[in-house]
């Protein structure tokens, strides 16, 4: 229990940290915040990462693989699209 | 295992400061890169963790979704942004399903200790969210590419069938916690969850997008925090969170952009056959004026003020880069261009931004409706393309409309509105738009790229 209160502690202080942070972007920005948080969002590789390499069956390494693909997908098709986007917004010459 | 736990901490703070970053157009770009720097290091950090044996399936992963990732960023055009967000979404979500089922194979097999609740309930949590966040993301996927399509799909006794379908995902998740001796319980909820999540999304239609996507956007953060408390890790928690509380932001702004209510968008249906109560006919008769672009191309010379109002029209012809042209034209006249922006424009937050950044166009020209509202009254020449539902005036008048106290664009406060759409068919909300039959309005016909690039010619012929 006291695992899932510290664990449950950081959550709800995290998400006060992003409506702070986050309600300060502005709207010409919101598609990258999207693809930015999106990509972000790909944090579960992590998770992946362990399931695929940890090897307890053939079924979780299969899954864990499956879930790195789509992870990375997420992480890096999400970076690099945010780039190229913001990469795009330039102020008056 | 402090060191990585450390290094978990150091990646937590940089997503905080890349998001912090995008406070502002000039620092967003860095502020994206430390974002990218805080999951290269929690990569390199998990590598480390001493229960991976093997490395052959981490690489190859990684490989493959590495090179998917790259091309699906470097090919995907501009206009079809929303798509990919909407694809992108829905991995992260289904990777959560993956990770948490993997996890739950992993505890019920092992005999040494008893599996705490806290797994067991993270885990049914992440497999519902993560499988509807997958399903439905595809489904928006679809409906943005034309696969599926983009009216709403109306089964009879829909809600019924979700209420039911979300109850049976409740009940298989609390048989998950209460005998986490199966891992079938949890294949059985994520199906139950992934119908659930196709029939959430399959009634909305298509302009409701920006808010679909936004909410799904939330859920593969509600996903990867579930997914951390499955895997007690605070990277995950934290990161997901912030994602949630991003999505939570953005939908309800753009719930407010359409003064229509969470539920009222999420249960779906509106844009789909409705009765109008006042015919297109009666609005229309007599009273509409067809124009021409040189007739428009005569207007623009003598104006000292032009704002360019950008719709979905726009995206769909790919009208940015003559919309640049024209932009460039008026202003080396001497004549003062601004864009004026709806947050739903679009199918999904900030699209017209995307766009018109990408055809150059710097984005202090780019002006929300709160800021622009006020001077349209000194505007010459309003061109509104491709957008009809976020320019009309019923929205400030009629109680019984559908888009009834819908923040507008005050477009008809202008001097001369021209509207360059391809016939007086409505817009996403199904009803006649009356500034099409204003006395200060002309309607140019035509298809968006086309018509503004026949504008361009007329103004250097003139």
């Amino acid at each position: 229990m006291d695992v899932f209160v510290t664990a449950f502690t950081i959550f709800v202080l995290a998400i006060f940290v992003g409506f702070e942070v986050i309600s300060k972007v502005p709207p010409i920005l919101h598609t990258p915040l999207m693809s930015g948080s999106n990509a972000i969002s790909g944090i579960t590789l992590i998770g992946a990462i362990i399931a695929a390499g940890a090897k307890e069956t053939a079924l979780t390494t299969i899954l864990g693989f499956a879930a790195v693909v789509l992870a990375m997908i997420n992480v890096v098709g999400g970076f690099l699209v945010t780039h190229r986007m913001l990469r795009m917004f330039k102020k008056e010459r | 295992m402090a060191l990585v736990n450390i290094a978990y901490l150091v990646a937590s703070a940089l997503f905080i400061f890349g998001l912090k970053g995008l406070a502002h157009p000039r620092a967003a770009v860095r502020g994206n890169l430390l974002g990218a720097l805080g999951m290269l290091i929690a990569i390199a950090a998990t590598l480390l963790d001493r229960r991976i044996i093997g490395f052959e399936w981490i690489i190859a992963g990684m490989v493959a979704g590495s090179a998917i990732g790259t091309i699906l960023a470097a090919r995907i055009r501009m206009t079809a942004m929303p798509q990919m967000v909407a694809l992108l979404n829905g991995f992260g979500g289904g990777a959560s399903v993956l990770v948490a089922g993997a996890e739950i194979i992993q505890a019920v097999r092992s005999p040494v200790r008893e599996i705490p609740v806290q797994l067991t309930t993270a885990t049914a949590a992440s497999g519902l969210i993560g499988a509807v966040t997958f399903w439905g993301s595809l489904v928006a996927y679809g409906k943005l590419q034309g696969i599926v399509t983009e009216a709403p799909v109306l089964l009879p006794r829909r809600h019924g069938i979700n209420a039911l379908l979300l109850l049976a995902s409740l009940g298989l998740g609390t048989v998950l916690v209460l005998a986490p001796g199966s891992t079938w319980t949890y294949a059985l909820l994520v199906i139950v969850s992934s119908a659930l999540g196709v029939l959430l999304v399959i009634p909305i239609g298509g302009a409701d997008m920006p808010v679909v996507i936004s909410l799904l956007n939330s859920y593969s953060g509600l996903a990867a925090c579930a997914t951390g408390f499955v895997l007690n890790n605070n990277v995950l928690i934290i990161a997901g969170a912030l994602v949630g509380a991003s999505g939570i932001i953005l939908t309800s702004l753009m719930c407010k952009a359409m003064n229509r209510s969470l539920p009222n968008v999420v249960f779906g249906g509106v844009g789909g056959a409705v009765a109008s109560a006042s015919p297109a006919d009666d609005v229309y008769a007599g009273r509409v004026k067809a124009t021409s672009p040189a007739e428009v191309a005569m207007l623009l010379d003598g104006a000292r003020r032009v704002a360019i109002v950008p719709g979905y029209g726009m995206a769909v012809s790919q009208a940015q880069h003559a919309v640049r042209d024209l932009t460039n034209l008026l202003e080396s006249r001497g004549t003062a261009v601004e864009f004026a922006i709806h947050p739903v424009a679009g199918r999904m937050p900030g699209h017209m931004n995307v766009l018109l950044a990408e055809a150059d166009i710097p984005y202090d020209k780019l002006k929300e409706p709160g800021d622009i509202n006020p001077t349209f009254e000194q505007v010459d020449v309003s061109i509104v393309i491709g957008a009809n539902d976020v320019v009309n005036p019923v929205a400030r008048s009629a109680e019984a409309s559908p888009i009834a106290g819908m923040p507008i664009l005050d477009v008809d406060k202008s001097r001369t509105v021209v509207v360059i759409k391809r016939s007086l068919s409505p817009g996403f909300a199904k009803i006649p738009n009356p500034l099409f039959a204003a006395d200060n309005a002309l309607m140019l016909f035509g298809d968006g790229k086309k018509m503004v690039t026949e504008l361009i010619a007329a103004l250097k012929g003139a």
